[in-house]
């Protein structure tokens, strides 16, 4: 076990995985002698030169293109897009080329590139800055999402994620690129589908990823110390494919379930969870399902206004604490 | 054309000449494509096809010509209308044409369809039916030839239509900023879908780019086989040798609408007829008759001919896909 930043865990994962695959590459902007925005890749071009660290123009659009190029042509590219925010500009190349030609071309090609960008609010980055697509990533057959809320995870699902024959999306969270905490020694990938169960407890469900992993511990604390309840809390850690057996296991006994994401809540990726569990276990439910994200709009940038859009540990206790009022208990 | 930085160039390319029995083939090659073209468009007529055909008629030259240089190593992607660049690259017409007729034993088992036939094995990846979306495809098989130091090169066809798309900027500044090992072969065939060029570029010869590029741009006659396999050759070449991106402009023309869903009412009579006068076809005919000679022309005709129909024959007779086979998400690590 090492104490390292976040950041350090994606960096040393990187590193880690160029070291043992020659065909390990990475694009993106800024990535190269600057390091990237975040620092995830400093020093990694001085140290693989540039032409496996590429600092590319700003053209995401056929960035993800060549990207998806690179992978069939036998490559395993690892592509960085700065902003979650900018994942739209790509949309066409994740809907229309990564999600389609594996399937269409059966047995002809796969595509292991990894596409690593970072989203979420609580910095005053503002509208376009600080926005979360989970929901929209998640939509996509054919691709896979992991959402890391810790250090070790970080390396974990990143290392599974390079290493995957599919198109993996690591949505990475700003607020937690400076989070230390212990991460493990050796290579050992993590389980891309597995949800960890973080915290048990008996009475609500609360499902979260990324940064809200951590909004959902301090809100399970809260409602032990004030009210009484015990939270069980679940780090989905990856948001396609879900782990539905995890999540189902957990409602089943508690009866009740929150969902938090920092997806605008709207048709986000909550409503996805949401509908699974009214699906499939509807008859244990004793409360309607409790969809916690972001408000319905662009995330503004003055202080006060942006903690207001945001869900937070508060929003998650008042959700507990309305749900406890509703159904037999 | 190496080194050169000016603007488009119209003289002729210096590559290499095919030989005698390279042209042959391309002819072979060209008359099965246009009798590909003209039965699938008969088979629409009849209420056979499913979906729109977007034939290439006319333009058989450039897709021909240009993959006439390549090597199986190498890639190439394709437009919406490629069925000159799947039988330029190889492809077995038999397994083209069931993947058109949605077929089990088509290049995509049927989930493709004819816009969008792959066959890694010969390096096509592939047909796209997203405009502009192969120029970016192209620079990352690029990206990955230059890496793996083979000295493969990535050919990448796309349309004047394609050329008005934000992609093919920012893939082709990419290209030349990284002397990418990759040839762009513009289609000029005059129309994106219905409009012409004129309303929708603000240059007539889409090669004059290439300057902003970095890149050597040709201008080339497009149905002219032996021109465009000269022009291709000396890209190809290039490109192998590590001196970075070309790009080609074929002038040609589209002789069949956009596709089969086509009304037309577009294109002014005139136009198409003197075009037809300029039918790639006839004219590599009448090169090759004083090199070969009446006979020999014809009984490559009637070879091709053949074996377009006996591919035709069995592709239709093909089984169509078991609507319940397994279709796995995602592939499995090796």
């Amino acid at each position: 076990m090492a104490r390292m930043r976040y950041a350090e865990a994606l960096r040393e994962t990187l590193r880690q995985e160029m070291l043992r695959d020659p065909n390990v590459v990475l694009y993106g902007e800024d990535i190269g002698i600057y390091g990237g925005v975040f620092k995830v890749t400093r020093g990694l071009q001085q140290e693989f030169g540039d032409r496996r660290v590429r600092d590319t123009p700003i053209s995401e659009a056929a960035m993800a293109g060549m990207t998806v190029g690179a992978a069939m042509a036998g490559l395993r590219p690892v592509l960085e897009i700065m902003y979650a925010d900018f994942l739209p500009l790509i949309l066409d190349t994740l809907a229309n080329q990564a999600s389609a030609l594996p399937g269409i071309w059966p047995g002809q090609i796969t595509l292991p590139l990894v596409i690593r960008t970072q989203g979420g609010g609580g910095a005053g980055a503002g509208a376009q800055h600080s926005k979360s697509f989970d929901g929209l990533m998640a939509h996509i057959p054919g691709l896979k999402v992991v959402s890391p809320a810790t250090p070790a995870d970080a390396k974990a699902l990143l290392t599974a994620a390079i290493r995957d024959p599919n198109p993996v999306i690591v949505l990475e969270h700003k607020l937690l690129y400076n989070m230390s905490d212990e991460v493990p020694e050796g290579d050992a990938p993590g389980e891309i589908g597995r949800a960890h169960v973080l915290r048990p407890g008996r009475d609500v469900t609360i499902l979260a990823n990324s940064r809200m992993v951590h909004e959902a511990l301090r809100a399970a604390e809260r409602l032990a110390d004030e009210d009484g309840i015990s939270a069980e809390v679940i780090d989905l850690r990856t948001l396609r494919p879900l782990d539905s057996a995890t999540i189902l296991a957990s409602v089943r006994r508690t009866a009740r379930a929150v969902v938090v994401n920092e997806d605008w809540r709207t048709g986000g990726f909550g409503a996805e969870v949401s509908a699974m569990i009214a699906e499939e276990a509807f008859e244990y439910l004793d409360a309607p399902v409790c969809r916690i994200g972001t408000r319905d709009r662009p995330i503004p940038y003055s202080q006060p206004l942006e903690a207001a859009a945001l869900p937070d540990a508060a929003a998650i206790v008042a959700g507990v604490r309305a749900m406890a009022m509703r159904g037999a208990r | 054309m190496t080194g050169a930085m000016d603007g488009a160039q119209h003289a002729a390319a210096a590559g290499n000449r095919p030989s005698l029995d390279e042209m042959a083939g391309m002819f072979g090659r060209m008359v099965l494509v246009r009798r590909m073209e003209e039965e699938l468009g008969r088979l629409h007529r009849e209420g056979r096809t499913r979906g729109p055909i977007h034939r290439c008629d006319g333009q058989e030259a450039a897709g021909i010509g240009a993959t006439a240089v390549l090597r199986p190593s190498d890639t190439v992607t394709s437009t919406h209308r490629g069925h000159a660049h799947y039988i330029g690259k190889g492809l077995d017409p038999r397994r083209v044409i069931a993947e058109i007729f949605g077929r089990a034993t088509g290049y995509g088992g049927g989930r493709a369809g004819h816009m969008l036939i792959a066959d890694a094995g010969h390096g096509m990846l592939g047909g796209n039916a997203i405009i502009g979306a192969g120029l970016a495809i192209a620079v990352g098989h690029a990206l990955a030839h230059q890496a793996h130091g083979k000295g493969d090169v990535a050919m990448c066809f796309f349309g004047d239509g394609a050329a008005q798309n934000g992609l093919c900027h920012e893939a082709m500044n990419m290209a030349g900023l990284w002397r990418l090992p990759v040839v762009f072969v513009c289609e000029h065939n005059q129309y994106g879908l219905t409009v012409h060029a004129r309303h929708q570029s603000a240059i007539a010869d889409l090669a004059d780019r290439a300057r902003g590029y970095a890149m050597p741009g040709l201008i080339v006659d497009g149905n002219d086989a032996v021109e465009m396999y000269r022009a291709a050759d000396a890209a190809v070449r290039r490109a192998r040798a590590g001196d970075g991106p070309s790009f080609i402009e074929a002038k040609t023309y589209r002789l069949e609408g956009f596709s089969t869903s086509d009304m037309g009412g577009y294109q002014p009579a005139e136009e198409i007829a003197e075009w037809r006068g300029r039918d790639p076809i006839r004219r590599l005919r009448a090169r090759l008759l004083p090199e070969l000679g009446a006979s020999r022309v014809t009984q490559l005709e009637e070879d091709a001919t053949a074996a377009l129909d006996a591919a035709l024959a069995k592709a239709l007779a093909d089984p169509l896909p078991a609507a319940d086979a397994p279709w796995p998400e995602y592939a499995e690590a090796n």
